[in-house]
Protein backbone atom coordinates (compact mmCIF):
# COMPACT_ATOMS: atom_id res chain seq x y z
CA UNK A 1 0.00 0.00 0.00
CA UNK A 2 1.28 3.48 -0.95
CA UNK A 3 0.29 6.99 0.14
CA UNK A 4 -3.45 8.57 -0.04
CA UNK A 5 -3.70 12.24 0.13
CA UNK A 6 -6.68 13.69 0.03
CA UNK A 7 -7.27 17.69 0.99
CA UNK A 8 -9.64 19.77 2.74
CA UNK A 9 -10.28 23.35 4.11
CA UNK A 10 -11.00 24.25 7.77
CA UNK A 11 -11.30 28.36 7.97
CA UNK A 12 -8.10 29.41 5.98
CA UNK A 13 -5.99 27.10 6.63
CA UNK A 14 -5.40 23.20 3.91
CA UNK A 15 -5.24 20.19 5.95
CA UNK A 16 -4.04 17.39 4.29
CA UNK A 17 -5.06 14.01 5.46
CA UNK A 18 -2.00 11.60 4.94
CA UNK A 19 -2.41 7.90 4.85
CA UNK A 20 -0.35 4.82 4.30
CA UNK A 21 3.44 5.19 3.54
CA UNK A 22 5.91 7.92 2.95
CA UNK A 23 8.41 5.94 2.02
CA UNK A 24 10.94 6.35 -1.24
CA UNK A 25 9.15 5.96 -4.67
CA UNK A 26 5.29 6.45 -5.09
CA UNK A 27 4.90 7.63 -1.23
CA UNK A 28 7.21 10.54 -1.19
CA UNK A 29 6.85 12.13 -4.48
CA UNK A 30 3.28 12.11 -4.52
CA UNK A 31 3.88 14.60 -0.94
CA UNK A 32 6.26 16.37 -2.89
CA UNK A 33 3.50 16.96 -6.22
CA UNK A 34 0.98 17.95 -3.34
CA UNK A 35 3.28 20.50 -1.49
CA UNK A 36 4.44 22.08 -4.34
CA UNK A 37 0.79 22.18 -5.91
CA UNK A 38 -0.14 24.02 -2.93
CA UNK A 39 2.42 26.22 -2.65
CA UNK A 40 2.20 26.94 -6.41
CA UNK A 41 -1.79 27.94 -5.87
CA UNK A 42 -0.54 30.08 -2.40
CA UNK A 43 -2.17 27.85 -0.23
CA UNK A 44 0.64 28.43 2.11
CA UNK A 45 -1.02 27.65 5.90
CA UNK A 46 -0.65 23.98 5.43
CA UNK A 47 -1.28 21.68 8.10
CA UNK A 48 -0.50 17.75 7.99
CA UNK A 49 -2.83 15.50 9.48
CA UNK A 50 -0.22 12.27 9.76
CA UNK A 51 -2.24 10.21 11.95
CA UNK A 52 -3.08 7.69 9.77
CA UNK A 53 0.76 6.98 8.19
CA UNK A 54 2.05 3.91 8.82
CA UNK A 55 5.12 4.03 7.88
CA UNK A 56 7.68 6.73 7.10
CA UNK A 57 11.77 6.14 5.79
CA UNK A 58 14.49 8.48 5.52
CA UNK A 59 13.03 9.33 1.81
CA UNK A 60 9.65 10.59 3.79
CA UNK A 61 11.21 12.18 6.68
CA UNK A 62 13.26 14.17 3.66
CA UNK A 63 10.45 14.92 2.18
CA UNK A 64 8.51 16.22 4.92
CA UNK A 65 11.88 18.78 5.77
CA UNK A 66 11.91 19.71 2.28
CA UNK A 67 8.28 20.37 2.38
CA UNK A 68 8.72 22.48 5.83
CA UNK A 69 11.51 24.83 4.29
CA UNK A 70 9.57 24.90 0.59
CA UNK A 71 6.34 26.33 2.21
CA UNK A 72 8.56 28.53 4.98
CA UNK A 73 10.54 30.06 2.13
CA UNK A 74 7.62 30.87 0.32
CA UNK A 75 6.28 33.21 3.90
CA UNK A 76 4.05 30.47 4.47
CA UNK A 77 3.96 27.41 7.46
CA UNK A 78 3.65 23.84 7.45
CA UNK A 79 2.85 22.12 10.53
CA UNK A 80 2.00 18.70 11.56
CA UNK A 81 -0.49 17.29 13.55
CA UNK A 82 -1.70 13.27 15.18
CA UNK A 83 1.71 11.87 14.86
CA UNK A 84 1.98 8.29 15.57
CA UNK A 85 4.40 6.67 17.86
CA UNK A 86 6.89 5.32 15.32
CA UNK A 87 6.28 9.09 13.49
CA UNK A 88 6.91 11.44 16.60
CA UNK A 89 10.24 8.63 17.95
CA UNK A 90 11.81 9.28 14.61
CA UNK A 91 11.35 12.68 14.27
CA UNK A 92 13.27 12.82 18.26
CA UNK A 93 15.84 10.53 17.09
CA UNK A 94 16.47 12.69 13.93
CA UNK A 95 16.52 16.10 16.04
CA UNK A 96 13.38 17.82 13.88
CA UNK A 97 10.73 17.28 16.83
CA UNK A 98 11.31 20.68 18.05
CA UNK A 99 11.56 22.10 14.37
CA UNK A 100 8.36 21.55 13.34
CA UNK A 101 5.43 22.86 15.17
CA UNK A 102 3.39 19.57 16.35
CA UNK A 103 0.00 19.52 17.68
CA UNK A 104 -2.12 16.67 18.73
CA UNK A 105 -5.80 18.76 18.90
CA UNK A 106 -6.75 19.72 14.96
CA UNK A 107 -8.84 22.76 16.54
CA UNK A 108 -6.53 24.02 18.14
CA UNK A 109 -4.01 23.26 15.42
CA UNK A 110 -6.07 25.29 13.08
CA UNK A 111 -5.75 28.42 15.35
CA UNK A 112 -2.51 28.41 15.87
CA UNK A 113 -1.61 29.81 12.41
CA UNK A 114 -1.59 33.53 12.58
CA UNK B 1 17.74 -17.96 -7.33
CA UNK B 2 17.06 -19.26 -3.71
CA UNK B 3 19.16 -20.88 -1.22
CA UNK B 4 19.00 -22.35 2.12
CA UNK B 5 21.17 -23.53 4.81
CA UNK B 6 20.95 -25.26 8.25
CA UNK B 7 23.57 -25.81 10.75
CA UNK B 8 22.35 -28.96 12.96
CA UNK B 9 23.56 -28.52 16.82
CA UNK B 10 24.63 -31.74 18.76
CA UNK B 11 21.58 -32.34 19.39
CA UNK B 12 19.85 -32.34 16.20
CA UNK B 13 18.30 -29.01 16.72
CA UNK B 14 18.82 -26.46 13.67
CA UNK B 15 20.88 -23.93 15.45
CA UNK B 16 21.52 -21.40 12.69
CA UNK B 17 18.92 -20.94 9.25
CA UNK B 18 20.08 -18.83 6.55
CA UNK B 19 17.97 -17.82 3.47
CA UNK B 20 19.28 -15.96 0.73
CA UNK B 21 17.79 -14.01 -2.34
CA UNK B 22 19.74 -12.82 -5.43
CA UNK B 23 17.50 -9.37 -6.15
CA UNK B 24 16.46 -6.67 -8.76
CA UNK B 25 18.30 -3.28 -8.77
CA UNK B 26 14.68 -1.91 -8.20
CA UNK B 27 12.21 -0.88 -5.89
CA UNK B 28 9.84 -3.76 -5.38
CA UNK B 29 13.32 -5.41 -3.80
CA UNK B 30 13.38 -3.31 -1.49
CA UNK B 31 10.01 -3.98 -0.67
CA UNK B 32 10.57 -7.24 -1.17
CA UNK B 33 13.53 -7.50 1.28
CA UNK B 34 11.79 -5.44 4.15
CA UNK B 35 8.83 -8.28 3.65
CA UNK B 36 11.18 -11.73 3.96
CA UNK B 37 13.39 -9.48 6.90
CA UNK B 38 10.08 -8.89 8.87
CA UNK B 39 8.62 -12.47 8.35
CA UNK B 40 12.12 -14.18 8.92
CA UNK B 41 11.82 -11.56 12.40
CA UNK B 42 8.98 -12.61 13.34
CA UNK B 43 9.36 -16.23 13.22
CA UNK B 44 12.54 -15.82 15.00
CA UNK B 45 10.51 -13.89 17.90
CA UNK B 46 11.93 -10.88 17.66
CA UNK B 47 10.15 -8.71 19.92
CA UNK B 48 7.24 -6.53 18.70
CA UNK B 49 9.40 -3.44 19.52
CA UNK B 50 12.16 -4.57 16.97
CA UNK B 51 10.34 -5.75 14.37
CA UNK B 52 10.14 -2.65 12.91
CA UNK B 53 13.44 -1.56 13.61
CA UNK B 54 14.95 -4.17 11.72
CA UNK B 55 12.30 -4.01 8.66
CA UNK B 56 13.29 -0.20 8.53
CA UNK B 57 16.83 -0.70 8.95
CA UNK B 58 16.87 -3.40 5.88
CA UNK B 59 14.71 -0.69 3.73
CA UNK B 60 17.38 1.79 4.61
CA UNK B 61 19.99 -0.25 3.61
CA UNK B 62 18.37 -1.66 0.53
CA UNK B 63 17.63 1.57 -0.58
CA UNK B 64 21.54 2.40 -0.12
CA UNK B 65 22.69 -1.01 -2.46
CA UNK B 66 19.41 -0.10 -5.06
CA UNK B 67 19.95 3.82 -5.37
CA UNK B 68 22.93 4.54 -4.47
CA UNK B 69 25.59 1.48 -4.88
CA UNK B 70 23.68 -0.11 -8.33
CA UNK B 71 22.23 3.01 -9.34
CA UNK B 72 19.24 0.70 -10.85
CA UNK B 73 21.63 -1.12 -13.09
CA UNK B 74 19.36 -3.97 -14.80
CA UNK B 75 22.59 -5.81 -14.96
CA UNK B 76 23.58 -5.70 -11.45
CA UNK B 77 22.10 -7.55 -8.13
CA UNK B 78 21.50 -7.20 -4.88
CA UNK B 79 22.55 -9.77 -2.60
CA UNK B 80 20.43 -10.24 0.60
CA UNK B 81 21.28 -13.08 3.03
CA UNK B 82 19.23 -13.32 6.80
CA UNK B 83 20.58 -15.54 9.09
CA UNK B 84 18.74 -16.77 12.05
CA UNK B 85 20.33 -17.80 15.57
CA UNK B 86 19.16 -18.67 18.95
CA UNK B 87 21.73 -15.23 19.90
CA UNK B 88 21.32 -12.83 16.97
CA UNK B 89 19.57 -11.89 13.55
CA UNK B 90 21.77 -11.16 11.26
CA UNK B 91 21.04 -9.51 7.49
CA UNK B 92 23.52 -8.95 5.18
CA UNK B 93 22.88 -6.93 2.29
CA UNK B 94 25.61 -6.32 -0.81
CA UNK B 95 25.23 -4.40 -4.34
CA UNK B 96 27.72 -4.62 -7.09
CA UNK B 97 28.46 -0.82 -7.22
CA UNK B 98 31.49 1.42 -6.72
CA UNK B 99 30.71 2.20 -3.17
CA UNK B 100 30.73 5.71 -1.22
CA UNK B 101 32.86 6.71 1.65
CA UNK B 102 30.82 5.51 5.12
CA UNK B 103 33.31 6.64 7.45
CA UNK B 104 33.12 10.15 6.31
CA UNK B 105 29.39 11.13 6.13
CA UNK B 106 28.03 14.37 7.72
CA UNK B 107 26.13 14.41 10.57
CA UNK B 108 22.81 14.51 10.30
CA UNK B 109 22.09 16.00 13.70
CA UNK B 110 24.77 18.86 12.85
CA UNK B 111 22.40 21.88 13.40
CA UNK B 112 23.69 22.94 9.82
CA UNK B 113 22.42 19.44 8.51
CA UNK B 114 18.60 19.51 9.97
CA UNK B 115 16.53 21.19 6.87
CA UNK B 116 19.12 18.48 4.95
CA UNK B 117 16.51 16.86 2.61
CA UNK B 118 18.71 13.51 2.71
CA UNK B 119 21.25 12.03 4.65
CA UNK B 120 19.60 10.26 7.31
CA UNK B 121 19.49 6.65 6.46
CA UNK B 122 22.79 5.17 7.50
CA UNK B 123 22.25 7.31 10.83
CA UNK B 124 18.71 5.90 11.28
CA UNK B 125 19.89 1.94 10.87
CA UNK B 126 22.78 2.24 13.55
CA UNK B 127 20.26 4.05 15.94
CA UNK B 128 17.64 0.81 14.98
CA UNK B 129 20.30 -1.87 15.52
CA UNK B 130 22.70 -3.42 17.74
CA UNK B 131 25.67 -3.52 15.39
CA UNK B 132 26.03 -2.49 11.95
CA UNK B 133 29.30 -3.23 9.85
CA UNK B 134 30.54 -1.97 6.06
CA UNK B 135 32.79 -4.12 3.81
CA UNK B 136 33.93 -3.03 0.51
CA UNK B 137 33.74 -6.03 -1.66
CA UNK B 138 36.40 -6.97 -4.73
CA UNK B 139 36.61 -6.19 -7.25
CA UNK B 140 33.26 -4.06 -6.81
CA UNK B 141 30.49 -3.80 -3.97
CA UNK B 142 29.12 -2.54 -0.69
CA UNK B 143 28.62 -5.08 1.82
CA UNK B 144 26.59 -4.13 5.06
CA UNK B 145 25.70 -6.27 7.80
CA UNK B 146 22.84 -5.16 10.03
CA UNK B 147 22.97 -7.06 13.60
CA UNK B 148 19.75 -7.70 16.21
CA UNK B 149 20.93 -9.61 19.14
CA UNK B 150 17.89 -11.50 20.71
CA UNK B 151 19.52 -12.87 23.84
CA UNK B 152 18.17 -10.86 26.78
CA UNK B 153 20.14 -8.45 27.86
Amino acid sequence: MSVKLSTRQVGDVNVVDVAGRITLGEGSSALRDLLRDMVGKSQKKILLNLGDVSYIDSSGIGELVSGFTTVTNQGGQLKLLNLTKRVKDLLQITKLYTVFDVHDDEAAAVRSFA
Amino acid sequence: MRRGALTMGKNSRAVTETIERFLDSTLESVDDAEELALQEAEKAGVPEDDLHKIAMAVRESMVNAVVHGNRYNAHKKVHLSVTKSPAEFVVTIADQGEGFDYEHLPDPLAQENLLRHSGRGIFLIKAFMDDFQVRRLEPAGTEVTLVKHLVSK
